[in-house]
């Protein structure tokens, strides 16, 4: 009994939601504050971490092709690299900032695993236009957090790349497995169903 | 203007309140944004309309998902955060 995969989107749109704000709320409080409460470094990398957690499931149940099999899978991995780089990052464990480089790695591929497991053009249906749509965002936020290694207090950039975040789950909450894109639907597709 | 009454706000205070206010706005702000949507779009609130509908489609509600992310981040990041930022102004 598992739910339709528009309801998985869903779900990562209200974690990513969630992310999107704290990552605004960091950027408008300034890293000095918010690093007085340790348990509050964490929350962006171990948001990320169980994102990465919970995309193994989805890996497992919502196979219906072996690219999204290997798209899922590389996804949670990379994912979790990421989210598990920042947390060494945030306790110290780690201390060369070159760990950084996780990030714009870990968002890459998951914008890559966007791409590829999306089989159709960006007009066939709303689900295919997201996932392009998805992919390219994921590919861009990449490129803003690579910025981000280098120029590490940009207030600029962070903020790009937390309304990137907010915008990304607003995508994620638009999907539907069928409907139409700007009244475009392919016969292809079927008929709607909600 | 200064008088006995009347006592200007230092610059950095006004500055830390209205971060403070910026943050606390976030919250409020999501949770309206899905109450707004529900009100737009209520058919993607299967509970109005409960009858013949499978399990999922009454426990996920994409407009509910946005407000319980509105209030998880008021209540637990918010309110902590701003309560900090509060107490640099009392401080001051």
């Amino acid at each position: 009994m598992e739910p339709p995969s528009e309801m998985v989107h869903w779900l990562f749109g209200m974690f990513l939601l969630l992310l999107g704000l704290i990552t605004l709320a960091e950027v408008i409080v300034g890293p000095d504050v918010w690093r007085r409460r340790a348990w509050r470094i964490y929350l962006w990398p171990g948001i990320a971490f169980g994102l990465g957690v919970v995309m193994w499931p989805v890996m497992t149940f919502f196979t219906n092709s072996a690219i999204h099999m290997v798209a899922h899978g590389a996804w949670a991995q990379a994912l979790m690299a990421m989210g598990g780089a920042e947390l060494g990052l945030a306790k110290g464990k780690l201390t060369s900032r070159w760990w950084k480089i996780a990030t714009p790695v870990g968002l890459a591929v998951s914008g890559a695993a966007f791409l590829v497991h999306e089989q159709n053009g960006w007009f066939f249906a709303r689900s295919a236009f997201l996932h392009h749509l998805v992919g390219w965002t994921l590919i861009g936020m990449a490129l803003l957090t690579l910025t981000l290694v280098f120029r590490p207090r940009s207030v600029v950039f962070k903020s790009a790349f937390a309304v990137a975040i907010v915008a990304l789950s607003v995508m994620l909450f638009s999907d539907r497995d069928l409907a139409p894109v700007f009244g475009h639907l392919s016969p292809l597709a079927g008929p709607p169903h909600r | 203007m200064e008088t006995q009454l009347v006592r200007e706000q230092p610059a950095d205070q006004v500055y830390t309140s209205t971060r403070a206010r910026t943050v606390a706005l976030l919250g409020p702000l999501t949770v309206v944004g899905g109450i707004i949507w529900a009100i737009v779009q209520p058919s993607r609130l299967t509970l109005l309309h409960p009858y013949h509908q499978g399990f999922w489609w009454l426990v996920i509600e994409a407009p509910l998902l946005v407000v319980f992310a509105g209030i998880a981040f008021a209540v637990f990041v918010a309110r902590p955060l701003v309560a900090e930022l509060e107490g640099d102004d009392g401080a001051a």
